[in-house]
């Protein structure tokens, strides 16, 4: 592959989660009954007009704005017309030469290093229905059902320019393109239910900027998808010019189970969907001081956190990328931090135990959390028994106070307690003790485990560590003895 | 209207007798006139019943409760088929009432029936309708107009006191001249098209019809109001009627566009008008002779714009989720079939005609260039505005010609020649019947007036039809 130049542009669909579809008060609900929520507008019924949902326009600038773009103050609805059994009106209302937003740019990290790539557009239109065909795909299907509850739901399309030089890069940019509108609030951006949908275009020069033809990739449903697709596609693509060969304009699809990208049609016979102003729509006039309202409710943006993450916190890049991946841990560990508590200590739990029982489902709260810290953090429990304890504040909801006086779980601090545990463990295991006089150091640990479990996770640990190291140093010579 | 009103009020006649009076007028005359697809004989007694109950209650819902209306089958109605005089939607009903259905029933109107059209309002004489043809009641022989020629033929013929229309290049005003009677196209934005099945949505506009120019006032502000499901319906929409001015048209400065006196008028038609010019001038009018440069390149333009906005429009009707499906073996095939069969042969020309203006290779040569032509259509009438109140020309070049007759489209298409103007500019215009032509046939004459200017034209327009009636023939 080295002397070629790879490009790669995307193109990305973003169901915009509004309330309410577009061009009508239906309600947009994932998984509800098929079309039971429709009305006349939605499945394009004689006499049916669009209405433009405010909302639909105003995320649709939220997101434009997180991705820089300049939002145009005059943009027009136009028509684009075929035929489609999903496609009500068989048009698809949309925008064309005159688009919502223009020239962004999303800065991202590939690795360590810093990217950035050009957003050419970002414009509104209407999602289509959803066929289920009973067959492999429309033609040859015994029959194909349509459901138009997604009919209508508004989609943001975001261009970028092509200049991508890997599929990682692709990836990466995604992924963080992925981040950046959730973290505006404007999709759930989730590409296992369609929410967040991506096609790329790739050329691969033999000379950098040397003209070749685009190739087009469809049904990227995974971000592991884009990544091996474009793969495949740069490798074929070098394969055919190594031959001597030409690579052909096309549209190609992935085929997830071959792990290939196949052919699905020939540029040549691209269609003419007769784009035209939409007449229903008046166009759509914007009121600088709406966008700059919007502007002002935008959050912080995952870049700029991560830097101030790093600089304020001192995080370590590994917590930032978590922390700034994760928007619901960030908000658990600014909550907990503000009010004094040791960052790093916090993002340890933040990222650790709070993130994995997280996962599994439930939250806790900040205030909860912060005090189940605080008592780690004074020794008045364990960080074994802390674990316990937040596992059932996420199971139960319990409050980590009143679980441990209910408990009785309370630190064991006392030496001579502690030491009479320590001498039954040691007695209990006469070879080890003896191999570790003889300098395995590591079986420390093992001592100190077997006391832990001997207190139930109650004692301290660093005393436990502390009089262990001691008992032992004494009984390099030390020998069982009667009682 | 107001006679009936007043006899409704003092119960000199009830909703019932009323709506048994028209009943039986289509029983014995539609057979001949042919003006009504559907009859909605049980719907319309019961909605009388209704309105005779508010009446003996004492809370009519307006002085016009009782008083029944017919409606062009392109307008939605719950109950009734909608069909567009198209075999495609034979079975289609509705599940919403139209705008101004909801506005009529609100104001107590029962419904007599749904009229005939060219199919999908696509023609000029309602010889395109998939069903039958509507006969011209001056002369069975000849065509009413079109495409609102079922609702002309049966305000003519008696079968209903006002009706509903829908005017796209002159569809309300083309039939109400050949017919003889009064209709209005409105102010592009005042009446919901919510409910009326698209032709070209942005000249499209619902209107009244009826006997006189005071019944077309009434009936246009019971229709005229802002809706907010029409994205192109405007605040101030609603009308209320003109308490009736001075009997004088003294400092009405009327225009008159020489373009629309020369080559194809039909000088009976020409002479008619003039004369009427002459009558308003007695009256006080100012009349002056004013240019529409562009008004040659009317229809045209409109011929550009009404197919391409057409083609996409009608693009829906694909068998998929209503109308009557031809069954076949792909998707792809039951389209191609489905449309075929649905579809006559006019309403396929205009989408095939719509289809290439759109296309990429001719989108700038005939789309964009129809654009830039209206812009200047509309920019002559704002100049023309400036300088007089109402502009006069004759609303169709000829009288109504035989069933038949035009059997060249073109032809078909240049009796739209002097109503497609409006359209393309959005202002409202009026016409009302003028005189006869030697065989007896009805001439009507056409005010136009700047946008949300209607109460110029009704005051206009009544005192002509007033003057015309005073002094004969
Ligand atoms: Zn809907």
């Amino acid at each position: 592959m080295t002397g070629y130049e790879i490009r790669i542009g995307l193109e990305i669909h973003v169901e915009l989660a509004t309330n309410t579809k577009i061009f009508c008060g239906c309600a947009v609900e994932f998984g509800a009954p098929p079309n039971s929520q429709c009305c006349p507008v939605c499945l394009g019924l004689p006499g049916s007009l669009p209405v433009l949902n405010r909302a639909a326009v105003e995320y649709a600038i939220r997101a434009a704005l997180a991705l820089n773009c300049t939002i145009n103050l005059y943009s027009e609805f136009v028509r684009k017309n075929y035929f489609y059994p999903d496609l009500p009106k068989a048009f698809q209302i949309t925008q064309d030469d005159k688009p919502l937003a223009v020239n962004g740019l999303l800065r991202y990290y590939l690795g360590d290093e810093l990217m950035e790539t050009q957003i050419t557009r970002l414009h509104l239109e209407e999602e289509a229905g959803k066929s289920i065909h009973s067959g492999e795909s429309i033609i040859g299907s015994e029959y194909t059902s349509v459901d138009y509850n997604r009919a209508g739901i508004p989609l943001a399309e975001i261009v970028t320019a092509p200049t991508m030089n890997s599929p990682a890069q692709a990836r990466a940019f995604l992924e963080q393109l992925r981040l950046v509108l959730q973290y505006a609030g404007v999709s759930d951006c989730k590409m296992e239910n369609g929410s967040l949908r991506c096609d790329a275009n790739i050329t691969v020069h033999p000379e950098p900027g040397m003209r070749v033809e685009k190739v087009e990739i469809k049904n990227l449903n995974s971000f592991r998808a884009l990544e091996r697709a474009l793969a495949y596609e740069a490798e074929r693509q070098v394969r055919v010019l190594e031959r001597g060969g030409t690579v052909m304009p096309e549209t190609r699809t992935w085929d997830e189970r071959a792990q290939k990208t196949v052919r699905m049609r020939v540029k040549a016979g691209a269609p003419d969907y007769r784009y035209f102003p939409e007449p229903d729509l008046p166009p759509l006039e914007l009121d600088a001081a709406w966008i700059e309202e919007i502007r002002s409710t935008l959050p912080e943006l995952p870049l700029e956190k991560e830097a101030r993450y790093q600089e304020a916190y001192g995080l370590s890049t590994y917590d930032t990328g978590v922390l700034v991946r994760a928007p619901q841990l960030a908000q658990v560990f600014e909550a907990t931090v503000a009010q004094g508590r040791d960052p790093k200590f916090v993002a340890n739990w933040v990222t650790g135990d709070y993130a994995h029982l997280a996962r599994l489902g439930g939250t806790v709260s900040a205030e909860h959390f912060g005090q189940l810290l605080d008592m780690i953090s004074s020794g008045a429990i364990s960080a074994a028994q802390g674990k316990t304890v937040l596992q059932e504040m996420f199971a139960r909801g319990v409050s980590p106070r009143e679980f441990v006086a209910e408990m009785g779980f309370t630190v064991i601090a006392d030496r001579d307690f502690l030491g009479k545990v320590i001498r039954e463990v040691l007695t209990g295991h006469p070879e080890l003790v003896e191999r570790y006089c003889n300098g395995e150091d590591r079986l420390l640990g093992f001592f100190v485990g077997q006391v832990m479990k001997a207190t139930n996770g109650r004692a301290e640990p660093r005393l436990v560590n502390k009089l262990l190291v001691e008992a032992l140093a004494e009984g390099r010579n030390w020998q069982p003895r009667a009682e | 209207m107001k006679g009936l009103a007043q006899k409704l009020r003092t119960g000199q006649v009830t909703s019932v007798q009323l709506v048994q009076h028209y009943l039986d007028k289509i029983q014995a005359d539609d057979p001949k006139v042919q003006a009504f697809l559907y009859v909605d004989w049980e719907g319309a007694l019961a909605a009388a019943r209704a309105s005779d109950e508010r009446r003996k209650l004492g809370k009519p819902l307006s002085p016009w409760d009782g008083i029944p209306i017919a409606v062009k089958d392109n307008i939605c109605t719950v109950g009734m088929p909608t069909t567009c005089a198209s075999r495609l939607l034979e079975d289609y009903y509705s599940p919403f009432d139209a705008a101004v259905i909801e506005r009529i029933k609100r104001a107590g109107l029962p419904v007599l029936g749904k009229t005939n059209l060219d199919e999908f309002a696509m023609g000029s004489s309602t010889e395109y309708s998939a069903y039958h043809i509507t006969h011209n009641p001056y002369d069975l022989s000849r065509v009413p107009g079109g495409s609102s020629g079922g609702s002309a033929a049966a305000v003519a013929a008696g079968l209903c006191p006002w009706a509903l229309g829908s005017d796209t290049g002159g569809s309300i005003r083309q039939p109400a001249a050949f017919c003889g009677v009064v209709g209005l196209k409105p102010t592009y934005g005042r009446v919901s098209r919510w409910g009326l099945v698209a032709l070209a949505s942005s000249l499209d506009q619902i209107g009244p019809m009826g006997r006189t120019v005071e019944d077309v006032e009434i009936l246009f502000s019971l229709i005229a109001g802002y809706d907010g499901r029409d994205s192109t319906s405007l605040p101030d929409a609603a009308y209320h009627c003109s308490a009736s001015g001075p009997d004088t048209l003294a400092g009405l400065r009327l225009g008159v566009p020489e373009e629309f006196f020369g080559n194809g008028l039909c000088p009976e038609v020409a002479a008619s008008v003039r004369r009427a010019i002459t009558l308003m001038e007695s009256l006080g009018a100012q009349v002056q002779p004013i240019s529409l440069p562009h008004s040659a390149y009317a229809i045209d333009t409109y011929l550009t714009l009404v197919t391409a906005e057409a083609s996409s429009n009608l693009a829906r009707y694909d068998g998929v989720r209503y109308g009557k499906r031809v069954e076949a073996d792909d998707a792809w095939d039951m389209f191609r079939k489905t449309r075929t069969k649905g579809f006559g042969p006019e309403v396929k020309r205009r989408i095939m005609l719509g289809t290439y203006v759109l296309t990429a290779s001719h989108h700038e040569a005939y789309y964009e260039q129809a654009r830039r032509v209206r812009s200047l259509i509309t920019q002559d009438l704002e100049d023309a505005f400036a300088a007089v109140d109402v502009v006069v020309t004759p609303t169709t070049p000829t009288t109504a010609f035989r069933i038949g007759e035009k059997q060249d489209p073109l032809q078909m298409y240049l009796s739209d020649s002097y109503t497609a103007t409006a359209n393309l500019a959005g202002i409202p215009a009026l016409t009302l019947p003028c005189g006869f032509d030697s065989r007896g046939l009805p001439i009507g004459i056409q005010l136009l007036a700047d946008h949300f200017r209607e109460d110029l034209l009704f005051r206009t327009g009544r005192l002509l039809e007033r003057i015309l009636g005073e002094v004969g023939e």
